[in-house]
Order: C-alpha cells, then structure tokens, then sequence
C-alpha cells in the first residue's frame, strides 16, 4: 500500500496544476491555433477552414513589423547585455559587503509598475520636457531635434526594462566562479584580458545564454515600449496583433499573427534547450 | 587563504584603473535605473494644472496627496490590482506547492514534460499567452472581466510559483520526511508538522514573486479584460487624454510600501539567521 502510494504520489501531487496548465496554457495555445485557420467574422460566426491563407496573409501583409520586432528584440538585447555584463562583474566581483545593496538598487524599479516606468521615460524624452526643453532654450540642441517616436526611444526603453532581469542572471553565474581559478590564471602570467576572455567569460555563458533569452522574448513581443515611445513608424508586431483584436476584431489575422510569433520564438528556445537544457533557464527565471 | 597564494604578479596591476571605471559605471547605472523612479516621485508633488500632469515643473503642491483617491475609477482599478495580485498569488502557490514537491522529490513518468510545460510557459511571450487565452474565452463565449483576469494571472503566475518552491524543496534534506515516516507519522502529518514549515519560506517568497507580476502586468491584462480595469490598464488608456497627478500619487505610494516590505523582510530574515 504505502508502495503503491509512493508510485502514485508524484502524478497526484502534479495533477492540480497540470490540469490547470493544460486547460489555461496548453488549449489556448490550441485553440489559438484553431483560430488562425478560421475565416469569417464576429457577426456571421467563424467556419473552419483547411488553408493557411490567413498565415500567408499575415506573413506577407506584415513582413517589416515582424523584421522591426526581431531587429529591436536584438539590437536591445544586446545593449542591455553590454550594460548588464560590467555591472554584474563588478558587484560580484568588487561589491564586497555591499552587493546585496548594490543589487537591491538596481531592482528598485520593480516596486513600479511597468507602465508607470515607461510613462516616466516619456516624460524625460518629450520634446519640450524638462531636460530636451531647457536644453533647446540654451541652443544646446537644435530645435527640431526629438527622440521620442524614433526607433532608438523605443530601444532605449526595452533596455531600461530589461537591464535588471538580465543583471540578475549574469549576477548569478558570476558570484559562483571561484576566485582561486583567476589568480591562478594570474600567477601564471596571463593578462587580465586573457584571464578574462579564457576563464569569467566562458565559465558565466550559461547567465549569458538564458538572460539573452528570456529578455529577448519579452522585447520581441512587446508592444507598451512602441505605443508609448514611439511613433507610427516604430509599429512592433504586439501592436499590430493588440490592433487586430481591439481596432479590427480580426480575430482570425490577429491568431495567425501570434501563432507566427508563436512558432518563430518556439523554434529558437527548442535550439536553445537542446544545447544548454531547461534547467537552468528555469533556475535564472526566478 | 591569502597566505597560500604567491604574490600578485605586475600583469593584475592594470586591473585598479579598470575597477575604477567598472565602480563608476555601476554607480552611472544605478542613477539611470533611479531617473524614471526620481520623475515619478517629483512630478508627484507637481502643481497640476486642469488635473493633468505639467511636463515642466510649476511649482511644489502638496494638494495631489490631498486628492489621491478623487478619481473613483482609478481608485478602483487599484483595488481590482490588489484583488487580482493578493488572490492569484495565493492560489497559484496553492496549486504550485504539490507540483514543486513533486518534481523536487520524485522521478516520474512525464517529468521532462512537466519541465518543458513549465519552462514554456515562463518563457513564452505576453502577448502570445494574452492573445491565445482571449481565443480560448472567445470561443468559449466567456464574458471578459474580473474572473478571466484571475485566470490569466494564475495560468503565468504559475509557473513561477513552481520554479521558486522547488529551488527551496530542492535544497532541504529528504531524509527528515523519512524520519517522520519511519517515526510512525501519516504522510499528511509528516508533511503539515515536518515539510511545510520547511519550505514555507520558499511558498512566502513565491507568493511575493507573483504579487509583483501580476500587479505589474499589463500586457496580458490587457487581452482579457474587457471592459474591467486595473491599475495598469487605466493608466495606459489615460495615456491619450493626459495622466491626472493622482496616477504618480499612487504609484509613490505602491513604490513606498513595496520597499519599506522589503526591507522588513531583509531585516526579519537577518535577524532569523543572526543567532545560528
């Protein structure tokens, strides 16, 4: 008896959140899909259809958003790595008794709500706003310069909202390195790029890897950073799918378009697990 | 330890110069990260003329405190915020506990799977589960509104709650379970009196984590709603017709409490460890 219940036990205590998971997270996504091949409108219902026309429409009908969406995903990716990287190191490496101080400060935005902190940039960006304003007066900037509603403003806030999500995980991998490994390298005569390059740098790719993912999946399917920062011409593809569904109610067009981004993601984080596994993104995650 | 390691060679010396600039960067970022939290707090005590926030600074008000709860329906958005956080962070470390333990504990047919699933769904982006849970309700004709926000927040809440527990079940030693077994204890005794008092920090910490994704969320919330507002929500569609000042009033407040809980909760877990 108390065999059978401890074969029994883990698929028990998993069946909650399972059946949760699977009825909120696994069927959506389904059903998503279902959607996507559909034709019709909220009037008239919706019949199943057997074609991908909706998939090829959204594909080809929204080609420079999904190229603007993975270019900023990527290019602000990338610039909160190389503002992350130095950061972490230096408060895993130098912070001494203050680095949970340290690490404390640098989350501080948590404890504002995301569209808060987005709204805040718009303030500080706007053309006439407190710091572009007084600058103009001066004629330390040209009159018609602005950034707000160019592509670099909205870069600029994906990369301030992402920076301590990725300072974390880099954090993490680089406060396990053992020390004795880099004055070893020293002793043995090797310059502290060399040590750099042969020793932190290969030994904190796994925070390198999963900060990289986790925080270009968020950018790539952001769409508040565009509505907010930018402009008509900076339309990512989360604005294009919001638009869908709230300005078009095409429901069919706005499905084909997430299941696209969808399967887009699925394949680069599938590359991903096979190479580096799931368990440490999950561990950095948190 | 420093006795046993030969002196510095000339080569580290270079590195001084280049801590310099990485403490100065650091510090750089740290003030970059505090400039939107600085705006927030200052434009909070703006004068706000016709009710809108000034993009400029007027003068120094305090009427703003004064009026921080004028606008019933952000006033009610927030409470909708705290409603949705404080419930779905409850049930989803409910329901995150048994699957924590069970992945931590067991090895069992369907665990890769588990992982993918859950790793899936922390990994996945906001607009793609925002969007298929609104197909699903469509299809369902469920009407948008509090309830589906509740089942948003718990399906990425989730996750998340699994993934903190586990970290602490993980690191805690099986053997003291057998102990309780082997002492005659009922399973769901040996659980109540031995693990969960163990792992409760890791369910108090999950339950902190999804209060703050949730409250903070807007992507989601937004494809689920309906015509329900939280706090997020509205201030995203005041966005066109101007901020009111009570916008900044309440996020200082959230901001405050926030930080003045954590840092009692620094000081707590401190003074826990100082005797051991």
């Amino acid at each position: 008896m108390r065999q059978l219940r401890g074969k029994l036990a883990p698929y028990l205590l998993s069946l909650p959140s399972w059946v949760y998971l699977l009825v909120f997270f696994l069927i959506p996504l389904a059903s998503m899909l279902g959607m996507a091949l559909a034709v019709g409108d909220p009037l008239s219902g919706y019949t199943m259809s057997d074609n991908f026309q909706e998939f090829v429409a959204a594909f080809t009908g929204y080609e420079d958003a999904f190229a603007r969406s993975f270019w900023y995903g990527t290019a602000s990716t990338v610039i909160t790595l190389s503002v992350a990287y130095p950061v972490a190191y230096w408060i895993a490496f130098y912070g001494g008794r203050h680095k949970s101080t340290y690490l404390f400060l640098i989350m501080l935005p948590f404890f504002v709500s995301f569209v808060i902190r987005v709204l805040a940039w718009e303030f500080i960006l706007s053309d006439q706003g407190f710091l572009f304003g007084p600058l103009k007066e001066l004629g330390l900037l040209p009159r018609n310069f602005h950034l707000l509603s160019t592509q670099w403003a909205v870069i600029g806030g994906l990369v301030y909202n992402s920076f301590a999500y990725y300072v974390l995980p880099l954090y993490v991998v680089l406060e396990k390195i053992d020390r004795r490994l880099v004055r070893a390298a020293n002793d043995l005569y090797a310059s502290p790029a060399t040590a750099f390059m042969k020793i932190i740098l290969p030994l904190s790719a796994p925070g390198v890897f999963a900060g990289f993912l986790l925080v270009f999946v968020t950018n790539v399917g952001d769409f508040v950073n565009a509505a907010l920062l930018g402009g008509p011409g900076t339309y990512m593809i989360g604005n294009i799918i919001q638009d869908s569904y709230f300005e078009n109610q095409d429901y069919p067009m706005a499905a084909a378009l997430s299941s696209i981004l969808m399967l887009m993601l699925m394949i680069a984080i599938l590359l991903y697990s096979k190479v580096f596994g799931t368990d440490t993104i999950q561990e950095y995650a948190a | 330890m420093s006795t046993t390691v030969s002196p510095l060679p000339s080569a580290y010396k270079p590195s001084r110069l280049g801590e310099r600039i990485l403490a100065c960067f650091t510090w750089a970022m740290i003030i970059y990260t505090m400039l939107p939290i600085a705006v927030m707090v200052v434009f909070s005590f703006n004068y706000a003329p016709a009710g809108r926030i000034a993009l400029h600074w007027l003068h120094f008000t305090i009427a703003n405190y004064g009026d921080a709860f004028a606008i019933q329906d952000l006033t009610g958005a927030l409470i909708h915020s705290l409603e949705v956080a404080i419930g779905s962070a409850v049930i989803s470390s409910i329901l995150g506990t048994p699957l924590a333990l069970a992945l931590a504990r067991y090895r069992f047919w369907g665990k890769s799977a588990t992982d993918i699933v859950i790793f899936a769904d922390i990994a996945a982006p906001a607009v793609v589960v925002g969007s298929s849970l609104l197909s699903l309700f469509l299809a369902l004709n469920l009407p948008r509104g509090l309830l589906t926000i509740f089942i948003a927040h718990i399906a990425f809440n989730l996750a998340f709650a699994v993934v903190v527990i586990r970290a602490r079940v993980s690191g805690l030693d099986g053997a003291l379970d057998r102990a309780a077994a082997d002492l005659g204890a009922p399973p769901w005794v040996a659980f109540w009196k031995v693990t969960f008092p163990l792992i409760l920090p890791g369910i108090v910490g999950a339950c902190m984590l999804c209060f703050m994704l949730s409250i903070d969320d807007l992507i989601i919330t937004t494809f689920v709603a309906g015509q329900t507002l939280t706090f997020p929500l509205w201030v995203y569609g005041a966005v066109k017709v101007g901020i009111p000042p009570q916008v900044f009033v309440l996020s200082t407040f959230i901001f405050t409490g926030g930080v003045v809980l954590a840092l009692i909760n620094v000081a707590v877990s401190h003074r826990r460890q100082a005797p051991v």
